[in-house]
């Protein structure tokens, strides 16, 4: 494996490693580790770096759902312009464009279900090449980006073994 | 009740006394651990819960599963092994049950049974109650623990019947190349020495390949390989090895083995066919983790000025303490509640040294690192 695509994988597991300890791993020396993840940032390969956070030990509301949008293209619009027009919302967590019986899949966050849903029919529905919204309130999330939720398990060897 | 004489020969494992100091502690975090920390492959672990669902609870055949023995066989042409599933493969409860019955095929009362030292504290028991008699062939740290034909020759191997051979090693991660084999089958060819080849770590070596010795001429008809599940497939507690060997040597051990075990356990044989058929990629990420820990350790160790040698196998990093190594893993056990095993346990050569465990997460690993620097210094 390149030494980029090391980095890559163990920003992967744990963004939050600190240079030098990214360094021990991987063998490369702490300059080299920096330059190489400055790299990264510049050309668009890392774009962020954020927690994985279950919401259910946070105060407050916290609303996702899953949306499930039909679109009809026309001679002046594709995928790309739709898209755009929809990144733009602070309430888009994520979007994509998948192969199946929709085309784009939302994910949308908001602090109540009013509010979620008021923002799909009155800000993506009335888009004129949305033909179809279907929304999916998220009900328990048990695993995020590798990373499961719940209690973990206790380490149960021994403490000291051959 | 009177007791065997062979039993009172194996004096208790020195590894007892530390873990009993390590449990009477709490928020201790133990590089004392010889077992990996993941858990088995899900895919594996399903196999064995769809098993039982579906009754599979009976024995299977004393050499093991036919369809699993395939797969073993299949699996260890990697190492350039090539083995009849019929005649030259047993599965067994763990490699270790298959270091005992092998120990109790093919060694006489009397016989001499080399072992290399440091390393695993099961073989020279396993030579006692087999009637032999263990001789210790201690390697050396300016070798990089690696078995030579000096170390071989100084301590008398040459008299020996058979030879223990553990690579990647058990306490001090040391592997060896084809290269360093070399001499090692030359010096079991002229004094017509049986092998005993433990690569229970082969799946974990970050150097390039395993070799076995077994593959070097004139080695595979005097060679038993051991090998099995626990450490490249986290495996452990599912108690599942297998012996690869010359149809004679593993057709004794099978008479053995039928008589005491009969079979080894069969939801373990499930999971493990799995494992062969689909968890290669597990393996990999695995290897991969472990090798980062690995480089950290090492890069740990050698910042707080402890002298350690670069080890390429298994999850071991054997640094030298500088001093009495039972005192420093005490002393730091109870002044910084770190567990970490002391070299002289595993035997000649290990004194001096400490193994340390890096099969543990990254956030404790980092944590004890900083707990034996603090100690240092």
């Amino acid at each position: 494996m390149d030494a980029k695509r090391e980095l890559l994988d163990l920003l992967l597991s744990n963004a939050r490693e600190d240079t030098t300890d990214l360094a021990r791993q991987t063998g490369l020396d702490a300059a080299e580790v920096e330059s190489l993840i400055a790299e990264l940032e510049a050309d668009g390969t890392v774009l962020g770096y954020q927690a994985v956070v279950d919401w259910d030990r946070v105060d407050g509301e916290h609303v996702q759902a899953e949306v499930e949008l039909n679109v009809e293209l026309d001679r002046e619009t594709g995928y790309e312009e739709i898209a755009r027009r929809i990144t733009k919302f602070p309430q888009v967590a994520s979007l994509r464009l998948i192969s199946g019986d929709y085309d784009f899949a939302i994910d949308v966050e908001g602090e109540s279900m009013h509010d979620v849903s008021n923002f799909v029919s009155e800000q993506i529905a009335p888009i004129p090449e949305v033909t179809q919204t279907v929304t999916h309130f998220v009900m328990e999330t048990y695993k995020e980006r590798g990373i499961e939720f719940g209690d973990r398990d206790d380490d149960d060897r021994l403490s000291v073994s051959p | 009740m009177k007791l065997a004489d062979r039993v009172n020969q194996v004096p208790p494992s020195g590894i007892r006394r530390f873990f009993e100091l390590a449990e009477e502690k709490d928020d201790v975090i133990s590089l004392g651990v010889g077992e990996p920390d993941f858990s088995a492959p899900w895919a594996a672990r399903t196999a064995a819960i769809d098993s039982l669902e579906r009754g599979k609870t009976s024995y299977t055949a004393n050499r093991g599963r036919r369809d699993l023995r395939q797969a073993i066989a299949d699996h260890v042409t990697r190492y350039d092994q090539s083995y009849d599933p019929d005649e030259e493969i047993l599965v067994t409860t763990g490699a270790s049950e298959a270091v005992d019955v092998a120990m109790r095929a093919l060694v006489d009362p009397g016989d001499t049974v080399a072992v290399h030292q440091p390393s695993y504290i099961s073989y020279a028991p396993g030579i006692i109650f087999a009637g032999g008699e263990p001789l210790a062939v201690p390697t050396r740290m300016e070798n990089d623990f690696k078995l030579t034909y000096a170390d071989l020759e100084a301590s008398g191997a040459a008299d020996a019947d058979v030879l223990v051979l553990c690579y990647p090693n058990n306490p001090t991660g040391a592997t060896m190349s084809r290269d360093d084999l070399t001499e090692v089958a030359e010096f079991a060819r002229e004094h017509d020495l049986v092998v005993l080849a433990d690569e229970i770590y082969a799946a974990l070596t970050y150097d390039g390949d395993h070799t076995s010795i077994a593959t070097l001429p004139g080695m595979r008809e005097r060679t038993v390989v051991f090998n099995g599940f626990s450490k490249a497939y986290a495996m452990t507690g599912l108690r599942l090895g297998y012996a690869l060997g010359p149809a004679d040597a593993i057709g004794a051990m099978n008479r053995i083995h039928q008589y005491s075990m009969l079979s080894a356990p069969t939801t373990a044989q499930f999971a493990a066919l799995e494992a062969l058929r689909s968890c290669e990629g597990d393996v990999v990420e695995m290897r991969t983790q472990y090798n980062r820990r690995r480089r950290f350790v090492l890069s740990r160790f050698n910042e707080m000025g402890l002298d350690c040698f670069e080890a390429k196998g298994a999850f071991y990093a054997f640094p030298h303490c500088g001093g009495d190594d039972e005192a420093f893993a005490e002393a730091l056990l109870q002044e910084q509640n770190v567990a970490v095993v002391p070299g002289r346990i595993f035997g000649e050569g290990g004194e001096g040294h400490l193994r340390v465990s890096y099969a543990t997460g990254m956030n404790d690993l980092r944590e004890a690192l900083d707990r034996i620097e603090t100690f240092v210094s």
